[in-house]
């Protein structure tokens, strides 16, 4: 097995009065294929994993390998590089462009790591097609429904082919019914052999994923499944 | 499935934004609130627009007082001896270089209107009267400049006659005593008709009064002497030269003539003759302009300045707004150069766009207030063609510090806000 991430004793602490240590000594190993649940109320620092997770953000102590890269040691660049290349993102928000069609939304994931033009426009379509939004490419986020849109910003994380998607509690403004197709885009995903990561509060999500890992005040404790 | 894994044992390959993309996307940006980049531009299309009429209208009305000017101070041309004071009456023969038959050769050249000479007359301390008699109880005699004159200096002064009539070249060649009256003279010497053929007294010489000016146009000096035909100052008074000549020429040949006359009237020593002639119109021109600029270019410059403030203002809220944009660019791998250099293009195109505008509008002014006013609009070329980049240029700086603070921004912290 091969690991795509590994975490070792990795904590975040926020500078304050008191300091607000948000991560502490987390360990956790992703392999290739999981599909791992990140489960934990609100402010249980689940969101910081997560940025930590996605190199948006360096874990203050600890050390963070991914795909068997030490993320600690890169630069501001090259960790912005690997976001690029290796990562994708579903946010809760979608941030979507709004004066943008699906299709530019989806290209702009592929805009700043090296994909040539003329192959951007294939593989954004490919994604959109590859989400069941084929015959929405040129509907601006306006004209989409809450769970199309979702499923426009999962395009656009998976366009560069990533190694791991992360996804920020990626059904928090659905309603159960656009929820549940969702879910199964994920496992439809799951099984072309994406990595995915979500962060949830909604056992309905989290019960879907092979792993569950359990977050409370920092700490983590994975479920034995 | 771990044949699937690829760790990253290569080297990690920085992000790019291609030119191209970069345009694109700031292009889209733009586009995205047209109402709001159109409020946006509209100061610098009026800072532009006001330099553009501002240097435009200036050369225009600049052209304009020239194209006045010329009609009658420009068509004026003057030559008097450089070793002697100017108007001054040589006794001597050798003394000017000036010959008598100045008339006739300043005549013959192509481009003169009319010509004379003028001379002041050494009448060595006569006194003048109208009357033969010494009135012991009033003043009858007077000191008054007299002038000789060729027939053709009333033509090239532009004299005009009260009444009676000029002299003419048959009195100067058999040097009859003669004489024509400015007003001024002829008010002092009591006479203001000339019927009944009043004489004056120059000494013991009795001079026939023929004619008073009314006016004179140039060398209102004639307006208070007496004047005489050359040939008679020469046989009363031994007038040795002429002093100077007056030349008046077309519209546009004074400076040819200015350059020829010295030749033609001494032909071996052309260098010894001082010749005077309009005010370069290239000088007046920009003399007018400048004055007409500095007034407008500061206001100008203040609209512009006032339009970067707007366009810089505006990206500042835009980037504000745009949060949520920028920390998603920065997930998707965007580095902060390469969200800086897209708030930058965004507002220097902003600028640019509000050149193009603005140089239009000015242009179109400066031809409205020319046909308004029936002047011929005159406009440097390269003016409406560096506006834009002018406009350019001024969204750029307005754009630094908001783009800076853009690619200051945490993704982490970009990505919690809305949209």
């Amino acid at each position: 097995m091969s690991a795509v991430v590994e975490l070792e004793a990795v904590s975040r602490t926020f500078p304050g009065s008191p300091p607000v240590e948000a991560v502490k000594e987390a360990y956790l190993t992703i392999d290739d294929g999981d599909y791992v649940a990140i489960v934990g109320p609100s402010g249980s620092g689940k969101s910081t994993l997560l940025h930590i997770l996605g190199c948006l953000d360096a874990p203050t102590a600890g050390r963070y390998r991914l795909l068997g890269r030490d993320v600690g040691e890169l630069s501001d660049g090259l960790r912005t590089a690997l976001r690029g290349t290796e990562i994708g993102f579903v946010f809760q928000a979608f941030h979507l462009l709004s004066y943008r069609t699906a299709l530019e939304n989806v290209m702009t994931g592929l805009v700043y790591n090296r994909t040539p033009r003329r192959d951007r426009r294939r593989q954004a379509r490919e994604a959109l097609e590859r989400v069941g939004l084929g015959h929405r490419l040129d509907f601006t986020p306006r004209q989409l429904s809450g769970g199309e849109r979702q499923r426009v910003a999962i395009a656009r994380a998976i366009a560069p082919k990533p190694s791991l998607l992360l996804c920020d509690e990626p059904t928090g403004n659905l309603d159960s019914k656009t929820t549940a197709s969702i879910l199964d885009l994920f496992d439809e995903l799951r099984t072309d052999g994406l990595t995915l990561v979500v962060i949830t509060h909604e056992s309905a999500v989290s019960g879907r994923a092979e792993r569950q890992v359990d977050m409370t005040d920092g700490i983590l404790i994975e479920e034995a499944s | 499935m771990s044949e699937q894994v690829k760790p990253i044992t290569h080297r990690i390959v920085r992000s790019r934004l291609l030119i191209r993309d970069l345009i694109a996307e700031a292009v889209a940006g733009m586009l995205a609130r047209p109402g709001r980049t159109v409020l946006t531009i509209l100061g610098t299309v009026l800072g532009v627009a006001a330099l553009v009429a501002t240097l435009g209208l200036a050369k225009t009305a600049g052209n304009q007082i020239v194209t006045r000017f010329d009609a009658l101070a420009a068509t004026s041309v003057s030559v008097s001896n450089r070793t002697e004071g100017f108007f001054f009456s040589p006794s001597r023969e050798d003394v000017s270089v000036i010959p008598w038959d100045a008339e006739d050769r300043i005549t013959r050249l192509n481009g003169v209107v009319a010509a004379g000479t003028m001379t002041l007359v050494d009448t060595e301390g006569e006194l003048m009267s109208s009357v033969p008699i010494n009135d012991p109880l009033g003043q009858t005699r007077y000191a008054v400049d007299v002038i000789a004159a060729s027939p053709g200096l009333f033509d090239a002064v532009i004299a005009d006659l009260g009444t009676g009539r000029f002299f003419d070249s048959g009195h100067d060649l058999r040097r009859e005593p003669v004489a024509i009256l400015g007003p001024a003279a002829a008010a002092r010497l009591n006479i203001n008709r000339v019927d009944q053929q009043p004489a004056i007294f120059i000494g013991d010489n009795t001079l026939a009064v023929m004619g008073i000016l009314d006016d004179v146009a140039r060398e209102t000096s004639l307006l208070q002497s007496i004047i005489i035909p050359n040939g008679t100052a020469r046989e009363l008074f031994g007038t040795g030269a002429p002093a100077e000549v007056h030349i008046r020429t077309e519209v546009g040949a004074a400076y040819l003539i200015g350059e020829q006359a010295p030749i033609a009237l001494s032909p071996n020593e052309p260098e010894k003759l001082r010749v005077r002639v309009p005010p370069e119109p290239r000088a007046v021109r920009s003399g007018v302009e400048s004055d007409v600029n500095t007034l407008f270019l500061v206001l100008g410059g203040v609209a512009l300045l006032v339009g970067a403030i707007g366009i810089a203002n505006v990206t500042l809220v835009s980037v504000l707004e745009r949060v949520g944009e920028i920390g998603l660019r920065r997930a998707v791998g965007a580095a902060r150069r390469h969200i800086a250099s897209q708030f930058l293009v965004e507002s220097a195109a902003m600028g640019f766009v509000g050149g193009v505008i603005g140089a239009s509008a000015g242009v179109l002014v400066v031809v409205a207030v020319s046909a308004n006013r029936q002047w011929t609009p005159v406009l440097d070329v390269q003016v409406p063609l560096l506006a834009p980049f002018a406009g350019a240029i001024v969204g750029l700086v307005a754009g630094l510090y908001p783009s800076w603070r853009a690619s200051r921004l945490e993704p982490v912290d970009a990505l919690r806000g809305g949209t």
